[in-house]
């Protein structure tokens, strides 16, 4: 019975909560619906040695949303300290660049991408922050609009993320719209043993998120690969599940990366996990673990549930078997 | 003419100054897989822009041809500035876009993704350079243009078009300084050998013995050097493995000539090539013509080739005149004076690392405005120049 809830529940906010970046193609309404709202918006790219794919992420950018539509106020690179032109390049193309080292000084400087989104929200000036990363091979302004757009029609949503097509073996109109191995194999099951409401995010992890200002910058960032999971579980403790939003941006062309780089990012996030459920007061306390994974599957544009009853049962070692022992003569 | 010429530097630097937009039109137009027949996505993105622009009657046809017109203030008489949609490139090829500080690399980047963003960003320059013309500018992205297309999408259009076109400027990523006021008479065709097994003679070794003796014999054919006339093996396949003797063989081919009738004479000797080879036992040969341009020209003495050479000579461009194989034929032969102009430099034209240069292609925009500006003006028309 609560696990019907749970997906009616589910059902409901993914309806109400979910989008296809087409929903925005008309940037001028945008532009006209952000002038209505009155807020700002800032488009950060956090970088390390991306030199291959920061000038033409600059180059649209700017154009389609700065030239042509001026839905972007500013656009800024925010880097780690990349050793190639990363900076040159998206200074080249008129990107705001500034050294993650240089801001903030006193608070020192920490490597990771979370220390440059967390320094961003000083450093740049809209209400809205648009991150997006800088290694997206097919790049396209639905990377920001797309994102931006339930911001300004929709007052009570303050985070709202991207998922994509992954294009994988798929027939009769039906895909498996979920997200990538990490997620799959480690956010998930852990959303769904403890956070259920949760899984409704198609891709937590994925890199590119808009939020409104006052939620930044009262969230605590890790600087490394647990930023985005601690992000979501200290935003739905805060301002709960509505206050979510997620946009379908179709595919998304990058880097694909080795087993070894998703064992530590499995790592960090288990490590972020962990420290969110102690900082709830579940450490040693365990809520009842829920029986249900669930996972998501598209249907053109409509993305629906399918829910998994999974009990791991246990066997006793052998040896405690009455039989057994009386079969080996123990 | 004389003040045009002195707005060059000026207008080279406004252009200069809003360089996103283009540039982000041509990594978009470039990363849209756009294979001869297979255009309609980036037509569909080439009216998008049109539409955006403010352009009118912005519509495609039944070829897959994107058009929009960018009214003038009188709006009597029509300029054509055209970029031909296809590339060479199938879909599954990787057509994401690089973009360096000082070039772009990638696949249909120069051929022709740059003239196509050329055409489809020239209505919100005009706009914001607060450039006005009395002309209409009849805005198209071209379908069919390379290979089998054999330009079927300027021609449709043209055969079509309903509005009077003074003349006709058609662009190209490269190179800048090409200056095409002629077209080559082109004839385009391909060769297809088939063998039966337990074949005798020379086709008991397979189609590309046969094919290789056509090939020698087409090579034997005597070409002219005057008029100037080539004859091209673009591409040659045939069979499936090591060890087993090809049952078929194709080639493709092109003859261009700057002769009038040259290339049909050229081809007639093909025929009787390919008649040979199909007589043999066991043979089927079969020739199929695929492509044909008419030899046509405008003088060089043209008042529309005058100035476009006058306003290269300012802008510090070598001129080169090169003959064009393209859709300049359907214009010329309608009696339309046109001109194919080239907007940059490049290298690596038709491989998968197509490269642009970013600072030259704002004097290839400035001679590209200017030229308008002096057809607009009158300085162009032959009886008025």
């Amino acid at each position: 019975m609560e696990d019907f809830a749970m997906s009616t529940k589910l059902d409901k906010w993914i309806k109400s909560n979910t989008f296809h970046h087409s929903q925005f193609f008309d940037q001028l309404e945008l532009l006209k619906q952000k002038e209505k709202t009155g807020l700002t918006i800032s488009l950060c790219i956090p970088t390390l040695n991306e030199e291959s794919t920061i000038g033409k992420e600059i180059v649209i950018f700017r154009s389609e949303l700065m030239e042509r539509y001026p839905l972007v106020d500013e656009i800024a690179v925010i880097d780690s300290g990349s050793t190639d032109k990363t900076l040159e390049v998206a200074s080249s193309f008129g990107a705001d660049v500034y050294f993650a080292g240089d801001i903030l000084p006193e608070q020192g400087h920490k490597r990771g991408k979370g220390e440059n989104l967390w320094k961003a929200i000083h450093q740049l000036k809209g209400d809205i922050i648009c991150y997006v990363d800088a290694d997206i091979k097919n790049i396209h302004p639905r990377f920001c609009y797309g994102l931006v757009a339930p911001l300004l029609y929709r007052p009570e949503m303050s985070y709202v993320k991207a998922f994509y097509d992954r294009p994988l073996a798929f027939s009769q109109g039906i895909r498996p719209s979920g997200g990538g191995r990490v997620t799959e194999i480690l956010v998930r099951p852990l959303f769904s043993l403890f956070y259920p409401e949760l899984t409704g995010l198609v891709q937590p992890l994925s890199g590119e998120y808009a939020v409104r200002r006052h939620v930044l910058e009262r969230l605590p960032f890790p600087i490394g690969y647990g930023v985005e999971t601690s992000h979501i579980m200290d935003v739905y403790k805060e301002w709960g599940l509505e206050a979510f939003g997620q946009t379908d941006l179709d595919k998304r062309v990058h880097r694909n990366q080795e087993t070894l780089s998703l064992g530590k990012m499995s790592f960090g996030i288990l490590q972020s996990f962990l420290g969110r459920m102690k900082g709830m007061g579940m450490e040693g306390n365990l809520p009842e673990m829920h029986n249900i994974l669930r996972q998501f599957q598209a249907v053109d544009q409509q993305y629906e549930q399918i829910c998994h009853d999974i009990v791991e049962e246990e066997r006793p070692p052998m040896i405690d078997i009455p039989q057994y022992r009386e079969k080996m003569g123990y | 003419m004389k003040d045009l010429i002195d707005a060059l530097p000026d207008l080279r630097e406004r252009l200069a100054a809003r360089r996103e937009l283009l540039l982000a039109n041509a990594v978009m137009f470039s990363e849209i897989p756009s294979h001869t027949f297979e255009e309609a996505d980036r037509a569909r993105f080439m009216m998008d822009r049109l539409i955006e622009a403010g352009c009118h009657n912005v519509s495609t046809d039944e070829l897959g041809n994107a058009a929009g017109i960018h009214q003038g203030k009188s709006g009597k008489r029509n300029i054509l500035v055209s970029a031909h949609l296809d590339t060479p490139f199938s879909r599954s090829v990787d057509h994401a876009v690089s973009v360096s500080p000082n070039s772009i690399m990638g696949p249909s980047i120069m051929d022709n993704s740059l003239g196509l963003a050329a055409v489809a960003t020239l209505p919100t320059l005009l706009e914001q350079l607060g450039i006005e013309l009395n002309d209409n500018l009849v805005l198209l992205g071209s379908t069919r243009s390379m290979g089998k297309g054999d330009i079927e999408g300027m021609r449709f259009f043209l055969d079509n078009n309903q509005l009077a076109l003074r003349a006709g400027v058609l662009c190209e990523g490269g190179t800048l300084g090409r200056l095409s006021y002629s077209s080559l008479g082109v004839i385009r065709g391909t060769i297809d050998i088939t063998t039966k097994r337990g074949a005798t003679g020379l086709a008991s070794g397979g189609a590309i013995h046969i094919l290789n003796r056509v090939v020698t014999k087409m090579l034997e054919i005597p070409l002219p050097q005057d008029p100037v006339t080539q004859l091209i093996l673009g591409s040659i396949y045939a069979g499936t493995t090591y060890n087993t003797a090809s049952r078929d063989a194709h080639l493709r081919f092109e003859i261009r000539s700057e002769g009038v009738g040259m290339a049909s004479e050229i081809y007639e000797a093909i025929e009787g090539v390919v008649a040979e080879a199909n007589a043999m036992s066991g043979t089927k040969a079969v020739l199929n013509k695929v492509g044909y341009r008419n030899n046509v020209s405008i003088n060089f003495a043209h008042p529309l080739v005058r100035s476009a050479r006058r306003i290269l000579k300012e802008l510090d461009v070598e001129e080169h005149a090169a003959p064009s194989t393209g859709e300049l034929s359907a214009l010329l032969g309608r009696d339309v004076p046109s001109l194919v102009i080239g907007l940059t430099k490049g290298e690596h034209r038709h491989d998968y690392n197509e490269t642009v240069e970013i600072e030259p292609i704002f004097t290839g925009l400035a001679q590209l405005i200017t030229l308008l500006q002096a057809i607009d003006g009158g300085l162009c028309d032959v009886d008025e120049a």
